[in-house]
C-alpha cells in the first residue's frame, strides 16, 4: 500500500477507485486534474480510498460537506442500450461497416464537438451539456449492466442495492415533503431489476403509467380513466358517509394516521398535486417545441415535476433502444424525437433559470457494437456493448460544452480517461448534496453504503471533477 | 358458554327480519358478557377491572369476519356470513364455526404463508434458496400445518433434518439464513424457536449455542442448484465453519470446546456419536425449557389478537416481561399438556371472550391494547387484501417471479396467500408491504396505509378495472333487483354484515341523486362497492 501519494494525484495503488496512475493524460487534463483532485479525493467515499490515505487537513476543512447544487435530477434512461457511434460519439472516418448509411455529421455550437445527423436541435444546445465519451463497465447483460449503471455496485453480490433514485428518495425523505412521491418514473417501470433494493417498498419509484401525449395524462392512482371530477367527489362523499367503523374508531391513532394519508392522496387526486401532471396548462407552442410524442411530453412533464420540487425523476425511454434488428429504421424514427425532447428540455430549463439546479443525465445501460452486424438474422443490427459508450450530462453543477474522455478511432474501446459507473454516480451524488459514504439501512443490519467499497472489485478513475 | 350468556345472544339475534337491518350501535358489538368461565378470560378480566377497562364482546358479524381472516386469511363469502349471522343457535355457533374453520384447507395455506415469512421461504434475495428448494420447503411446512403436526416435532424436524434441498424440505432451514456460520445459524434458530434476538447477547452466550451448529455441512451435487445439508462429524468444533469461510481460532481457549452451553447455563457434552443439532433440539423441546413453549404461545396470541403478551413477539428477554404473566403461563401449560397441539391452543384462545372482545375499547386505546382489553385493529396483509378484493369482484391477479422458474406454473386463479415462494410476486404485493422474507422478524411486514397505498386503492386502474369488469360484482347487481337487495348483497360480500338502516338510507339517496344521469345502475354498483372497499372496515381487521 502506498501511504505517501505524491500530490496532486490521489493514492491510486492503495485504492482501486482512485485515479489510475497509468492513464495517458493530456497536458490539459493533467492540469484540470491537479486543480480538482483534492476536491475529488474528499468527496470520494472513505471506504474507497481507505483510512490509510491521508487527506490534507486544510483541504478537508475547505471542501466540507458536499453542497447541493442539483435540487432535482432527471434521468433519461435509454434502456436497451443506445448506439453511441450513431449518436453522440460519431466517427466520420470509420467507414461503411461502422457508420452504415450515416453520411452527415453535424458541428455544434461548441467548436470541436460533433454529433450525428439525427441531432440538429441538440447541436444548438451543446453549450449546455457535457458528453462523457469514455463511459465503460465492460458488461453486456441488460440486467447486470442496468444494475451497474444505477447502483454502481457489482451485480451478483449478496445484497440487492437500491438504485440512485431510491437512494435520493431515502436520503432526502427528511427535507422533501411534497404531495408527489419523491421518486417518479415517467411512465412505465423498467423492471430490469428491483429499483428499491433492500430499502423496501417505500422507496419504490412511483410509475405514472398513462401517456402525457394523450389528451388526458392518466397518471396511475391520480387521474382515473372515465371518472369525472364530479363522480370522484360524489364517491368521496359516499365513502365518508359510509365510514361507520372509521367514525366509531376515531379515537384510535391508527385510524387518524390512515385518515391523514388518505387526505394526502386526495391532495393528488382532486387537489394541487395532480395539476403538476396537467400538461394542458402549458402553452401549445411550448408543447410543440418539446414535440407531440410521448418522449417529448415526458420531458415536459419532468420539467413540471422539477418545478414542484420532486427530487428524482426518471424517464424510461418509450420503446427502448435494444436494436439488434431494424437498427437504422429504429434510429431514424427515435433519434429525432430524442433530439427534440431533450433539446427542448435543456433550452426550457435554461430559460427558466432551472438548469443550474437541475441535473439531467441521459444514458443507456451500455452502448451498441460499433461494427455493424450485417449477417442474418441481424441484417444490419448492433448488439450489446459495454466496453465504451457515451453519457450525456447537463446542469446541476455540470459544465456545458465539454467532452470527457474519448473512445478509440472506431469507438471500440476507451482511448482516454475511463469513466466507471462509480465515478458517474459518485459525481451525481456529490452534486446532489448527498454523502456517498452514507450508510444505508439494511434490513439485516449489514454494512451497506451508497457507493461500493473497494472490496467489491468495482473500478474507479475518480469523480468527474473536470466538468464540475 | 353459560346459559345467561347464550340468552343474551338469542334476544339480540332472534327476530330474523330484524337481522336484515340491524340497529346501529350493535353492528360491531354484542352486549357485554357475564362473568367468564375459562382461565384466559378470568386472568384478563382481573387485570382489566383493576385498570378500569370494561369488557366488551364483538357481534356475530364481526366474529365471522374476524375468525375467517385470522384462521384462513380470507373473507367469509356473503352466504357464509348470512348463514352465520342468522343462525339461531347462539349458544354454540361461534364454537362450531371455530371447529369447522380449523379443518379447512385454507388454514394450512394461510399459516404456511405466515411461517414462510419467519422461515424466509424465498427463491432469491437476499438468500439464494433457489426456486425448487423454496417450493419443497413450503410444501413441507404446509403439509405439517395441515396435519397439525405437534409443534415440538415440527421444530425438531426443522432443526435436525439432513438431505437434499430439493427433496427434504426442512433442510432448507439451514440454507435460508443470511449467515451460515455456526453463530449465524444459532442466531437464526434462537430468533425462530426462542423468540429472542441474539444481538444483545454476550458473545460467549452465542458461542456456547453455536457449538451445536458447528458441524452443519453443505455440499453441492451434480444437479444444478441442488445442495445437501448434513451432519459433518469431521468438522472441528468450532474452528472451521461451513467450508466457505474459516474463522480464526477462539481467542480465550486453545482447546475447542466439546461442550455446548445453552443460554440458560445448562451444559451439554457433544460427542462424536451424535449430531450436535439433536443435542440442541433435545434441550429446546424438553419440558421446562424457558423459551420454547413460551415463545410459540406468545406468538400465537400475537398472531390472533394483534399484540403479544410479550411485545414484540420475537423479543423475549428478561427486561421485557409479559403484560400478563399468569395468562402466558397458562397458555404454555395448555400447550405442553396437549403435546404441543397448536390447534388446541388456537381453539382455546379463539373461544375466549378476550379474543372475541370488540376492537373499539372504551377509554385509552393504547392501554387497552397493551392489556388484552380489546382486539387490535390492523390492516390486512397484502396477500389477504388482494385475495379479498379478487373474491368480491371475481377477478384474479398475475403473479410472476424475476427468477427463472421453468418448473413453476402459477395458475391464473392462484390466491396470493397460497404463493409458496416470496420471489413470486406482483406490483400490488410489493406496494402493500408484503414481507421481504429477509430477516425472519415479525415486523418485516409493512401493513401501513400511506398515500401510495391509498392512491392505489382509491383510484388505480388495477382496482377500478376489477370493480367495473369483475364478474363477481356484476352478478350481485344483476337486475331486476331492488336497491335494498343489492345493497345488502354488497354489504354481506364486502363487509360480511347487513347494512344498518342509516347506511341503507345513504345508499338509496346516492342512487336517487345519481339517477339524473343516463346509465345509472352499473355506475352506482361500482361506486358503492368502491366506497365499501375503501372503508377502514374493509381494509382493517377489526
Amino acid at each position: 500500500m502506498s501511504r505517501q501519494p505524491s500530490p496532486p494525484r490521489p493514492p491510486a495503488p492503495a485504492a482501486p477507485l482512485g485515479l489510475s496512475l497509468h492513464l495517458p493524460l493530456s497536458r490539459r487534463q493533467a492540469l484540470r486534474l491537479s486543480l480538482f483532485s483534492t476536491a475529488g479525493l474528499l468527496v470520494s467515499p472513505r471506504h474507497l480510498f481507505g483510512a490509510a490515505a491521508p487527506a490534507p487537513a486544510a483541504a478537508s476543512a475547505a471542501a466540507g460537506p458536499a453542497v447541493r447544487k442539483a435540487k432535482s435530477i432527471i434521468q433519461i434512461f435509454l434502456w436497451g442500450g443506445m448506439s453511441h457511434n450513431d449518436t453522440w460519439d460519431p466517427k466520420p472516418d470509420a467507414g461503411y461497416d461502422y457508420n452504415g448509411p450515416m453520411k452527415t455529421f453535424l458541428p455544434t455550437n461548441v467548436p470541436g464537438i460533433t454529433l450525428s445527423e439525427w441531432f440538429p436541435r441538440l447541436a444548438k444546445q451543446a453549450d449546455k451539456f457535457a458528453l462523457i465519451r469514455s463511459m465503460t463497465h465492460r458488461n453486456n447483460g441488460h440486467e447486470t449492466a442496468a444494475y451497474l449503471m444505477q447502483t454502481a455496485h457489482a451485480p451478483g453480490g449478496r445484497l440487492a442495492y437500491p438504485s440512485v433514485g431510491a437512494v435520493f428518495a431515502y436520503l432526502r425523505s427528511e427535507d422533501y415533503q411534497g404531495l408527489i412521491p419523491p421518486y417518479v418514473v415517467l411512465t412505465q417501470p423498467q423492471g430490469r431489476f428491483s429499483e428499491e433494493g433492500f430499502l423496501g417498498p417505500r422507496f419504490k419509484p412511483f410509475a405514472t403509467g398513462g401517456d402525457p401525449n394523450a389528451s388526458r395524462f392518466e397518471v396511475e392512482g391520480v387521474v382515473a380513466r372515465g371518472i369525472s371530477d364530479d363522480r370522484q367527489k360524489n364517491r368521496r362523499d359516499l365513502l365518508e358517509q359510509l365510514n361507520t367503523l372509521g367514525r366509531a374508531a376515531a379515537a384510535n391513532p391508527l385510524m387518524a394516521a390512515s385518515e391523514e394519508a388518505k387526505q394526502n392522496a386526495y391532495g393528488l387526486i382532486l387537489g394541487e398535486g395532480r395539476a403538476v401532471f396537467d400538461l394542458g396548462r402549458e402553452k401549445p407552442e411550448l408543447r410543440d417545441l418539446y414535440g407531440r410524442h410521448t418522449f417529448g411530453q415526458d420531458c415536459l412533464a419532468a420539467r413540471r415535476l422539477v418545478e414542484a420540487g420532486v427530487p428524482y425523476i426518471v424517464i424510461n425511454y418509450p420503446g427502448g433502444w435494444d436494436t439488434h434488428k431494424d437498427h437504422f429504421q429504429t434510429m431514424n424514427r427515435q433519434c429525432p424525437q430524442l433530439d427534440q425532447g431533450l433539446a427542448a428540455l435543456l433550452q426550457d430549463l435554461h430559460q427558466r433559470g432551472l438548469l443550474d439546479s437541475t441535473l439531467v443525465w441521459c444514458s443507456g445501460e451500455f452502448g451498441r457494437t460499433p461494427k455493424i452486424d450485417w449477417q442474418p438474422p441481424w441484417n444490419g443490427g448492433r448488439n450489446h456493448y459495454g466496453n465504451v459508450f457515451t453519457v450525456l450530462v447537463a446542469g446541476g453543477g455540470f459544465k456545458g460544452g465539454q467532452v470527457v474522455g474519448a473512445s478509440t478511432a472506431k469507438a471500440e474501446e476507451v482511448q482516454d480517461r475511463p469513466v466507471y459507473p462509480a465515478d458517474l454516480l459518485g459525481s451525481i451524488y456529490h452534486l446532489g448534496g448527498l454523502d456517498p459514504n452514507a450508510k444505508l439501512p439494511h434490513p439485516m443490519g449489514l454494512d451497506a453504503f451508497v457507493l461500493p467499497s473497494a472490496a467489491e472489485g468495482v473500478k474507479s478513475a475518480g469523480l468527474l471533477t473536470e466538468i464540475m | 358458554m353459560k346459559t345467561a350468556f347464550a340468552l343474551a345472544f338469542v334476544l339480540l339475534a332472534w327476530p330474523a327480519a330484524a337481522a336484515e337491518a340491524q340497529p346501529g350501535p350493535s353492528i360491531y358489538e354484542a352486549p357485554p358478557p357475564p362473568a367468564p368461565d375459562n382461565p384466559i378470560d378470568q386472568q384478563v378480566r382481573e387485570r382489566l377491572s383493576t385498570l378500569g377497562i370494561p369488557p366488551t364482546l364483538c357481534s356475530d358479524a364481526v366474529f365471522i369476519r374476524r375468525v375467517s381472516l385470522d384462521l384462513l386469511g380470507k373473507l367469509p363469502t356473503a352466504a357464509e356470513a348470512r348463514a352465520f349471522i342468522t343462525d339461531p343457535d347462539t349458544a354454540n355457533k361461534r364454537r362450531r364455526l371455530i371447529d369447522r374453520w380449523l379443518q379447512r384447507e385454507e388454514f394450512a395455506d394461510y399459516w404456511a404463508m405466515k411461517w414462510g415469512d419467519l422461515l424466509r421461504i424465498k427463491a432469491e434475495f437476499p438468500v439464494n434458496l433457489w426456486p425448487n428448494a423454496a417450493q419443497a420447503y413450503h410444501r413441507w411446512v404446509r403439509a405439517a400445518l395441515a396435519r397439525n403436526q405437534p409443534y415440538d416435532q415440527f421444530a425438531r424436524e426443522l432443526l435436525t433434518a439432513s438431505g437434499s434441498n430439493f427433496r427434504v424440505g426442512p433442510v432448507n432451514f439451514y440454507r435460508a439464513l443470511p449467515n451460515r456460520t455456526p453463530e449465524g445459524i444459532a442466531a437464526g434458530a434462537a430468533l425462530i424457536f426462542m423468540g429472542t434476538r441474539t444481538d444483545a447477547w454476550p458473545e460467549s452466550q452465542l458461542a456456547g449455542l453455536a457449538a451445536c451448529f458447528s458441524q452443519v455441512g453443505y455440499k453441492p451435487t451434480r444437479e444444478w442448484k441442488e445442495e445437501i445439508v448434513f451432519w459433518d462429524p469431521l468438522k472441528d468444533i468450532p474452528e472451521a465453519t461451513n467450508g466457505l469461510a474459516v474463522l480464526p481460532p477462539p481467542p480465550r481457549s486453545n482447546a475447542p470446546p466439546r461442550t455446548a452451553v445453552f443460554p440458560d447455563g445448562t451444559r451439554a457434552p457433544l460427542s462424536a456419536e451424535r449430531d450436535p443439532r439433536e443435542v440442541f433440539a433435545d434441550w429446546l423441546t424438553a419440558p421446562g425449557n424457558p423459551w420454547f413453549a413460551r415463545n410459540i404461545a406468545n406468538r400465537v396470541w400475537a398472531w390472533l389478537l394483534g399484540r403479544g403478551l410479550i411485545h414484540e413477539p420475537d423479543d423475549l428477554r428478561p427486561d421485557n416481561p409479559p403484560s400478563n404473566p399468569a395468562l402466558l403461563a397458562y397458555l404454555e401449560k395448555e400447550l405442553v399438556a396437549s403435546h404441543y397441539d397448536l390447534k388446541h391452543l388456537f381453539r382455546i384462545i379463539l373461544n375466549s371472550q378476550t379474543y372475541q372482545s370488540s376492537s373499539l375499547p372504551r377509554g385509552d386505546v393504547a392501554l387497552a391494547e397493551a392489556n388484552q382489553g380489546c382486539y387490535v385493529l390492523r390492516r390486512l396483509e397484502a396477500e389477504v387484501l388482494i385475495d379479498a378484493i379478487n373474491q368480491i369482484t371475481g377477478t384474479s391477479d398475475l403473479y410472476t417471479s424475476a427468477i427463472p422458474e421453468p418448473f413453476t406454473y402459477i395458475p391464473s386463479d392462484q390466491p396470493a396467500v397460497a404463493l409458496a415462494d416470496g420471489s413470486i410476486t406482483s406490483p400490488f404485493l410489493a406496494l402493500f408491504g408484503r414481507s421481504a422474507r429477509a430477516t425472519g422478524m415479525e415486523n418485516e411486514r409493512i401493513n401501513k396505509m400511506l398515500p401510495p397505498q391509498w392512491l392505489h386503492l382509491l383510484n388505480s386502474s388495477h382496482i377500478q378495472r376489477k370493480l367495473e369488469q369483475g364478474p363477481g360484482l356484476r352478478a350481485l347487481g344483476a337486475p331486476p333487483r331492488q336497491p335494498r337487495v343489492i345493497a345488502t348483497n354488497l354489504y354481506l360480500a364486502i363487509l360480511s354484515r347487513f347494512p344498518s338502516p342509516d347506511e341503507l338510507k345513504v345508499l338509496e339517496n346516492y342512487i336517487r341523486s345519481a339517477r339524473l344521469k343516463s346509465e345509472p345502475r352499473r355506475e352506482h354498483l361500482v361506486d358503492i362497492a368502491w366506497a365499501l372497499i375503501n372503508s377502514p372496515e374493509f381494509i382493517y381487521r377489526h
